[in-house]
């Protein structure tokens, strides 16, 4: 959409052949630009207006901007309006608010629970990404001591919300490595402009107004800084989310660049329902960060979880790992159950399963993340497979039952998994993981 | 600079479905509820009428589900067993706007309820609350098609919602419906060809368009949004788009999906990363409800009063604004 041809390349070049380049002809020397594989400055006869024209093409439509040292939280980047056109790259970040008014015990607290919180799904440990810290006391200090307790027992980037000037100099100082975002609440002045262009901080620009936000965005960018996030306030997360769309729209449809960028959203509803009912909304429309103004572990399982799914790449079914998941409290005479590694598929059945009330042992065998019937269709669960992963994993030793259900929908594996499988009773189950608890009591497992 | 809405107008829009009929209509309801009619995206006022606020259902039971968790129990008490006392206790407490009547009772499992005495049911919350029905079923086919006949019988002229046809069982429920007016969902699973093919098959028995509702069966949090998210958006923007086979308004099982997994049923103590287990069922229940809003759902069957209570604010505070009342 907005790169550049080798041919729209070439007909901004000289087309004088010269080869200073170090490339033969002005032809091959643009294609190698289309392919990223060189870069403009290389020809030394390029006029200006090629310069602007190649260099605003390379550009991407949402920039990339990260917060924190080492592995950085990134967001931006982003190339698609639905995720069913491509996928979205860059999962919203969640910031957890702390406020210098807060008792230091408490901080300190939050900071270490905020930054051990962890919870597993389907293989991938799900986190909170950043803290944003407010600075709504009188002292200094106390911003300086909750930056410092945040460097001490987090790695998390933060992103820094200070109206005082003099102090956010002190506070960018300590952060010196560790490239904060710098919260405005209104238009920057020019001072910290240049202290962020100094520091390799970025700046996040608020305003009411949309034109007013690309009016601050590019002054911004025409003072020399290229990484901003856009803060647009809105009176509800459903306003928000069609602001959020103007945004994403003006960037990928029309490359309009003082919007170019990531959206970050602070909520603040009534209650924690309405936060979460918020950041839902917005996890799914466009924001690349939501900052919640509290730690509350479910709110943030609930949360984590949506991003996951939303943030999941629709090319790529999600996969569970291939083996024995107990479910219940099974004991070596317990039934064993197989499906495939489909995470939709193993979620549902392992929750059917649970929900009958017997305790199983669910073996999980690796078909790519395929669905039942696709991965037999594909010959990745047919009788052979399924009796060699049994071998694999011991499951023989590890349980005395010689009972095994399928799934219904492949019941014509039965007689080869017998045969690859000897000693065992292969049982066909239900077509349907929801009629899992009445099969379960319509025969003997034991 | 002044900035200029990048605006995408639809040349088309989704159908506008009524679900109740008044006495005037040939029914008892005090009013109906309209849902569907889009001609944007799900809450793009900017670019598109929105006529309707999505609508926000309660259900009840003829008999309980055995995983309905006690913490939603301690909301309803002693009108739990009583499916026309707590219908009135969603409309009048927590503000349904629809009920739906789960007859899962029926289910030959499940407890085996004759068709008589699901009548019988849906009568009791017909009595006691005026706001429209819906009517939910299972998929025992041969079951539910003798109890949705004889509901349907018995509430002709109501325009309630009957809520499910799929594509191996469709023929005798929608002939019911069109005999005795009502509106019918149509439910096939979590895949848009399979969902257009049964649209196709309904209008093709000459099932009037105006009175189909579509349940892509999406799961909850974690159990597949991935796709059904996706599923319900490609289904709205070729709606929107022009083609009329996926042109319905979305329902979407929050509740009942929500609330059978363990994520809202696990206590904090087994899992602590999970958090408080009462307000994880509520947020559970708010965030596939406000993510599956964001991809198109135009009716919610909900079930946690707490949720119910953020996602219709949320909802009103939006159409009020738009609206400028």
């Amino acid at each position: 959409m907005m790169a550049l041809s080798g041919l729209d390349i070439f007909k901004l070049l000289p087309k004088t052949n010269c080869g200073d380049c170090g490339v033969p002809t002005c032809m091959a020397f643009a294609m190698k630009l289309a392919q990223k594989k060189a870069e403009l400055s290389e020809c030394p006869h390029a006029s200006e207006d090629a310069a602007s024209a190649i260099g605003a093409a390379s550009e991407p439509p949402i920039r990339l901007v990260k917060i924190g040292g080492g592995s950085a939280f990134e967001a931006g980047n982003e190339t698609v309006m639905f995720r069913h056109e491509k996928t979205f790259f860059h999962p919203t970040g969640i910031a957890i608010q702390l406020r210098t008014t807060e008792a230091k015990e408490l901080l300190s607290k939050k900071i270490k629970e905020v930054e051990d919180y962890s919870v597993e799904r389907v293989g991938e440990e799900l986190k909170a990404d950043l803290f944003f810290i407010t600075h709504d006391s009188d002292s200094s200090e106390d911003l300086l001591s909750t930056i410092q307790l945040a460097k001490q027992n987090s790695s998390k980037g933060i992103i820094l919300d200070c109206p005082e000037e003099n102090t956010l100099r002190a506070a960018l100082e300590m952060l010196a490595n560790d490239r904060p975002a710098i919260f405005n609440r209104k238009e920057p002045s020019e001072q910290i402009v240049s202290l962020v262009r100094e520091s390799g901080a970025s700046l996040v620009l608020t305003s009411p107004s949309l034109d007013d936000l690309v009016s601050q965005s590019q002054k911004i960018r025409e003072a020399g800084v290229n990484s901003i996030i856009l803060n647009l306030e809105s009176h509800n997360s459903i306003d928000q989310l069609q602001h959020n769309t103007f945004i994403r729209r003006s960037a990928l449809k029309n490359n309009f660049k003082p919007l170019g960028y990531p959206i970050l959203k602070f909520i603040r509803g009534n209650s924690p329902y309405d936060n979460l009912a918020d950041a839902a909304l917005l996890t799914c429309k466009y924001s690349s960060i939501v900052v919640l103004p509290e730690y509350d572990k479910a709110q943030l399982f609930t949360l984590l979880t949506l991003r996951q799914s939303i943030y999941t790449d629709p090319q790529k079914p999600i996969q569970v790992d291939a083996k024995v998941y107990p479910i219940g409290d099974p004991t070596p005479d317990s039934p064993v159950f197989v499906t495939t590694n489909f995470s939709l598929t193993y979620f549902i059945v392992s929750g059917e399963i649970e929900n009958s009330g017997i305790s199983a042992h669910l073996l999980i065998v690796d078909t790519e993340g395929q669905s039942v019937l696709t991965a037999w269709a594909a010959g990745k669960f047919v009788g052979e497979k399924i009796a060699k992963f049994i071998k694999d994993v011991n499951l023989e030793e590890e349980v005395k039952t010689r009972k095994i259900v399928i799934p219904g929908l492949v019941s014509q594996i039965s007689g080869d998994l017998e045969e690859n499988l000897a000693g065992w009773e292969v049982i066909v189950g239900c077509q349907e993981a929801s009629d899992i608890p009445s099969f379960i009591k319509s025969v003997d497992l034991t | 600079m002044t900035f200029d809405i990048p605006k995408e107008v639809n040349s088309h829009k989704v159908l506008e479905i009524t679900v109740g009929a008044t006495t005037e209509q040939g029914g008892t309801r005090s009013h109906t509820i309209q849902v569907g009619g889009s001609a944007a995206l799900p809450f793009h006022f900017f670019e598109g009428e929105l006529p309707n606020k999505p609508a926000v259902a309660m259900e009840v039971f003829d008999v309980l589900p055995s995983r309905y968790p006690d913490y939603l129990k301690a909301y309803y008490q002693d009108v739990i067993d009583n499916p026309g006392d707590m219908a009135k206790k969603c409309v009048d407490e927590y503000g349904a706007e629809l009920i739906s009547v789960r007859l899962e009772g029926t289910h030959p499992e499940k407890g085996n309820r004759s068709a008589e005495e699901a009548v019988e049911t849906v009568q009791q919350v017909l009595e006691s609350v005026s706001v429209p029905i819906i009517i939910t079923g299972h998929s025992h086919f041969e079951k539910i098609n003798a109890v949705m006949k004889k509901v349907c019988e018995a509430t002709a002229g109501e325009n309630c919602l009957i809520n499910f046809v799929e594509t191996d069982n469709y023929k005798t429920i929608a002939a019911a419906c069109i005999a005795y007016h009502h509106t019918l969902v149509a439910q096939s699973p979590i895949d848009l060809n399979l969902a257009k093919q049964l649209n196709i098959l309904l209008t093709d028995m000459s099932f009037p368009p105006e009175q189909i509702v579509m349940d892509p069966l999406t799961g909850t949090l974690g159990y597949g949004l991935e796709y059904t998210y996706s599923i319900m958006e490609r289904i709205r923007t070729d709606g929107l788009g022009g083609d009329k086979m996926l042109a319905f308004p979305m329902l979407v099982n929050s509740g009942y999906e929500s609330f059978r997994v363990k994520e809202t049923r696990t206590p904090e103590e087994e899992n602590p990363a999970w958090g408080n287990l009462e307000s994880r069922g509520a947020y559970w229940e708010t965030g596939t409800a406000m993510s599956l809003l964001a991809a198109g759902a135009d009716l919610l069957i909900m079930y946690h009063p707490q949720a119910v209570e953020t996602v219709k604010k949320k909802l009103e505070q939006a159409f009020k604004t738009e609206t400028g009342e």
